[in-house]
């Protein structure tokens, strides 16, 4: 876990030894490479975030200030698509942990009689990490547009009302936020069930306990740091996204999240200000939302 | 993320269970035979990966399609695609993959540089502002690209900088370094400290202890973040999108094009990376395989 | 008598093993086992690793099904039983104790999923019994090895099951935790009355707790019998040899009375009383233990109690402090090992000494194995053979590339 890796530095360093200086040119070039590049930014972000429309100036044009009046009017203004975004994001975490958690068990428990098939699937779980995520994410859209086969097929069938399409829905959007974070939640829950030492599971049913009770108090705490990395890999990025949610790809005007109204704030409308105190607002939801989840799923020491 | 270091692992062919084997007692106990675990595990397992892979397939497909302009509907078959991929919009698509490509190389090669440092004082080192550091290595990770793009788009904005390869390159670098330093930070930890002692009993010198005996070893590691920053600054999107002012990119080409529809040039690139990521992964995951199986023999 | 997990067992049950075969694809762990284990006794399994003795332990815990075979408990048909539902517990090798989960949790584990009433009190209790009910809250990775050892111990017997299983319980136990838990294990097995079954490859642990030891090999049972028949007169060279060491020789009978059959071992007369020699005819193997064969320096003189060897020649003298092992090579009859106390000062013949060796007639015993291959039980440390072989693998290895 990206996250349990920074932990387990914190409490073993290896072999500790004094020479500061070396230390000090190993750290100083990534370090300062950081601090210039991700955290100014994020201070200039929240000066940005602040500032108001220049009093001569063109589109565009703004001056520093502290005008707090720009997230009152973001909240306002975005309220529809803030929600959006992290109703999203949770529902497309929850069908991703719904698809992955049998999947990465399988990998990481079945087949460990068989290294090779277990490499191979492992292979095939981020052979999506290899072709571009925008042409996977299209040729959904593809393969689910009106004309489609599929969806043709489930209007003849009368699964499906003749008017009704599936591209430019919410469910569209949600289905292409899980299908393109699938990895993200397989790979961490593959990597908890994978060290699963079996012998747990042994030693639940040796005290009575049914497969389904053996599950549920053994395996799901077991593998809970997989769960909470893969559903925070998922969240995260998910809600940030803007790409799904797009109407040139699987979402519609109805859809736009958060990450939209940013880019289009930013990029085309060149209001820096509104793209920025809806950039912080994100930012801060997503730290305290995830703060909260791992207090409560008691796995602190993941982070 | 996990994810992403997993997925570097097994580009690298070095999934990590190499490493940890010894240490995984449970490893030998047979599953118990649970009568329907026994087959439905098995189908659904194949159903998922026939789901995860319909749109690569797709794409694949839809590469060989005798389109005129846009790639939607099937209008027959041709290799005239794969051959002529640069032919289409005076060769947009090539210059865009081409960037996609420079872009990628110079900033996996300053990432891996900059993070391997950081990974080795992390690992090797004691000092006080160490949780300060793992923090600002961690919250870049745990940040939405939208913020981390827009964040440096305003930075950029607010210096005066020009958006072009260069902001592209030092935006990639930024959200590589942490993936960097996750990966080899691990390899770094599993390495013995005793082989490096041996390496000072047998009379080398500190930078020669580093250069023969540190640095051979940590080889996978570093090679496996590299692969992973290359993989993560190539498909990229949202952090590029926010900081390429004109300059165009594989990823970028097709969100611009999506709109009047992709050329089928565009499915014949991914796909050749596509297939070209492919056979090295399972290249080198065949070949660990059998390492394995060798050794398994011999002892 | 039916034993249902909703309920305590009143006492040990019985366990019988009933034509049990356990094939994996690739091998076979368990060729032919029958056995049988009286209600309230302490019985261990004993057999070198990979001889089958867990995959049995495995298949009377249910997490393991036998390819054919019936496994009895108390008298009730258990084969086809799943894990959970046998009313029998295991304190595993590794203890398992469940790394989310107080130590208190884990031993209420298995009372609270048989909805047994005051789980929490009994489980209490329990651990007062092994005295760690102070660390009731602790996880297991804060406590020490010997504790966790206990908590499983407590975790498995607090469900009353009619029959318990050890797998290696003490194996990751140093010498003086050993004693301890050996000692415990012995008083809860005779307050309780369980029946035990206890696996292990510690001859040594097997023969201080158990009244019954069954020596295992390649998937079958050797020898079975009470710790000290199996000591001082094994049926098998593998049983002479696994449970402690013995001296064997290979010879043909030549002449046999009423109490005795003579058998020349290359010239050299040696006498077995016949009770305590499986085969009377033909070629035998006969042996005797280092530690009733005495050395002497001159020839003693010859006489019906005692058989005589040599004169040979003291190869080997290690002196251990109790006791010193010597090993004499003689002639034609290959090396043999003697254990003498050292009731002087230091060893008695030096290196390079002259020596002969006797013994009582009635300490010698004949095996019911067919000489031959049966020469000696290969010796771990015959590292040189050990690393011929690699070498052997590794040159294979080099030529296929």
């Amino acid at each position: 876990m990206a996250f349990a890796a920074f932990a387990t530095a914190e409490v073993q360093p290896q072999a500790p030894r004094k020479k500061s200086r070396i230390a000090l040119f190993l750290l100083l070039p990534g370090i300062l490479y950081l601090v210039l590049f991700f955290l100014t930014p994020l201070v200039s972000l929240v000066l940005t975030s602040l500032q108001a429309p220049s009093e001569f100036g063109d589109i565009g044009q703004y001056d520093y200030a502290f005008n707090w009046q720009n997230y009152v009017d973001v909240v306002e203004a975005y309220w529809p698509h803030i929600l959006r975004s992290f109703g999203y994001a949770l529902a497309a975490t929850v069908l991703a942990l719904a698809f992955s958690y049998p999947l990465a068990y399988f990998i990481g428990v079945k087949a460990r009689r068989w290294p090779l098939l277990q490499s191979l699937m492992l292979v095939l779980v981020i052979a999506p990490f290899f072709i571009s995520f925008l042409l996977r994410t299209l040729a959904w859209k593809q393969i689910l547009s009106d004309e489609s086969f599929i969806i043709t097929s489930l209007k003849a069938l009368s699964l499906m009302a003749p008017d009704a399409h599936f591209t430019g829905t919410p469910f569209a959007v949600i289905f292409g936020l899980t299908y393109n974070f699938i990895p993200f939640m397989t790979l961490p829950l593959y990597t908890t069930l994978e060290r699963l030492d079996l012998r747990y599971l042994e030693a639940g049913s040796d005290l009575y306990a049914n497969p389904f009770t053996v599950f549920r108090k053994v395996t799901i705490p077991l593998s809970m740091p997989g769960i909470v990395a893969g559903t925070l890999l998922t969240f995260i990025p998910a809600a940030g996204d803007y790409v799904n949610a797009s109407r040139d790809f699987l979402g519609g005007p109805d859809t736009q999240m958060m990450g939209n109204v940013i880019e289009a704030n930013f990029l085309v409308l060149l209001n820096y200000p509104a793209a920025a105190a809806l950039s912080i607002i994100l930012m801060s939801a997503i730290l305290v939302l995830v703060g909260v989840y791992v207090k409560r799923s008691g796995t602190e020491d993941l982070l | 993320m996990s994810g992403e270091v997993q997925a570097a692992a097994v580009l690298g062919g070095l999934s990590e269970s190499e490493q940890l084997d010894e240490q995984r007692p449970g490893r030998r106990v047979r599953p118990r035979r649970l009568g329907l675990g026994d087959w439905l595990l098995p189908v659904y397992t194949v159903i998922a990966f026939v789901f995860l892979l319909i749109p690569i397939v797709y794409t694949f497909v839809f590469s060989f399609n005798d389109s005129i302009k846009s790639n939607i509907a099937w209008r027959g078959f041709t290799f005239d695609k794969w051959l002529n991929v640069c032919n289409v919009e005076g060769g947009a698509v090539c210059e865009a993959f081409g960037n996609s490509i420079v872009i990628g190389l110079v900033a996996t090669v300053i990432a891996t540089t900059l993070g391997t440092m950081i990974a080795l004082a992390l690992v090797r080192y004691r000092f006080r502002a160490r949780s300060a550091i793992s923090l600002l290595l961690f919250l870049p990770m745990a940040t939405p690209e939208v913020v981390l793009g827009a964040g440096l788009a305003a930075q950029f904005l607010a210096v005066g900088v020009a958006k072009d390869m260069t902001t592209i390159i030092l935006a990639h670098t930024m959200f590589c370094i942490s993936f960097v330093v996750v990966t080899v930070k691990a390899r770094v930890a599993s390495l013995d400290p005793a082989l490096e002692e041996a390496g000072r009993d047998l009379y080398g010198s500190p930078a020669q202890v580093f250069w023969r005996v540190t640095f051979p070893l940590l080889m996978p590691g570093i090679l496996a973040a590299a692969l992973l920053s290359f993989a993560l600054s190539f498909d990229d999107f949202i952090i590029t999108n926010f900081n390429s002012g004109a300059v165009s990119t594989f990823p970028k080409y097709i969100y611009i094009s999506a709109s009047r529809g992709i050329p089928a040039e565009a499915n014949v690139i991914a796909s050749a990376v596509f297939l070209f990521a492919l056979v090295l992964v399972v290249a080198a995951q065949v070949s660990r395989a059998a390492r394995a199986k060798r050794l398994a023999k011999l002892s | 008598m039916t034993v249902s997990i909703r309920e305590f067992a009143e006492r040990g049950a019985d366990l019988e093993l009933v034509g049990i075969q356990k094939r994996f694809p690739g091998f076979t762990a368990i060729e032919e086992l029958d056995l049988t284990i009286p209600a309230g006794s302490f019985f261990a399994l004993l057999g070198p690793s990979g001889c089958g003795k867990t995959t049995t332990l495995r298949l009377v815990a249910g997490l393991e099904e036998p390819t054919q075979g019936r496994i009895l408990i108390g008298g009730t048909d258990v084969t086809s039983t799943k894990a959970h539902q046998r009313p029998v517990n295991t304190v595993f090798q590794s203890y398992a104790l469940f790394p989310h989960m107080s130590i208190l949790e884990n031993v209420g584990f298995g009372l609270k999923r048989r909805r047994i009433a005051d789980a929490e009190a009994r489980a209490h209790e329990a651990l007062r019994l092994v005295e760690l009910d102070h660390l009731a809250q602790r996880r297991p990775a804060q406590l020490s090895g010997g504790q966790q050892q206990r908590v499983a111990l407590a975790r498995a017997i607090v469900n009353r099951p009619a029959l318990l299983l050890l797998d290696e319980p003490l194996g990751a136990l140093d010498l003086k935790l050993r004693r301890q838990m050996q000692l415990e294990l012995k008083s809860i097995q005779e307050e309780v009355g369980l029946t035990f079954l206890h696996v292990t490859h510690d001859q040594e642990e097997a023969m201080t707790m158990a009244d019954t030891v069954a020596v295992m090999n390649k998937g079958a049972i050797e020898q079975m019998g009470a710790p000290e028949e199996l000591y001082e007169l094994p049926r098998t060279a593998f049983v002479a040899n696994f449970l402690g060491q013995s001296n064997l020789f290979t010879g043909t009978v030549v002449g046999t009375t009423d109490t005795a059959i003579t058998v020349d071992v290359q010239g050299t007369p040696v006498i077995v009383p016949t009770a305590r020699a499986a085969r009377h005819q033909g070629e035998v193997t006969i042996g005797v233990r280092p530690e009733k064969v005495a050395l002497h320096r001159e020839a003693p003189a010859a006489s019906s109690e005692r058989n005589l060897i040599g004169p040979g020649r003291v190869i080997d003298v290690s002196f251990s402090g109790v006791s010193t092992q010597y090993l004499v090579a003689v002639p034609g009859l290959g090396t043999l090992t003697v254990f003498a106390q050292n009731i002087g000062f230091g060893p008695v013949a030096a290196e390079g000494a002259e020596a002969w060796i006797s013994w009582e007639v009635e300490h010698g015993f004949g095996l019911e194995d067919e000489p031959g291959e049966t020469t000696r039980f290969p010796a771990d440390t015959d590292t040189r053979s050990i690393a011929a072989q690699r070498r052997d693998a590794l040159v294979a290895e080099l030529e296929e590339h």
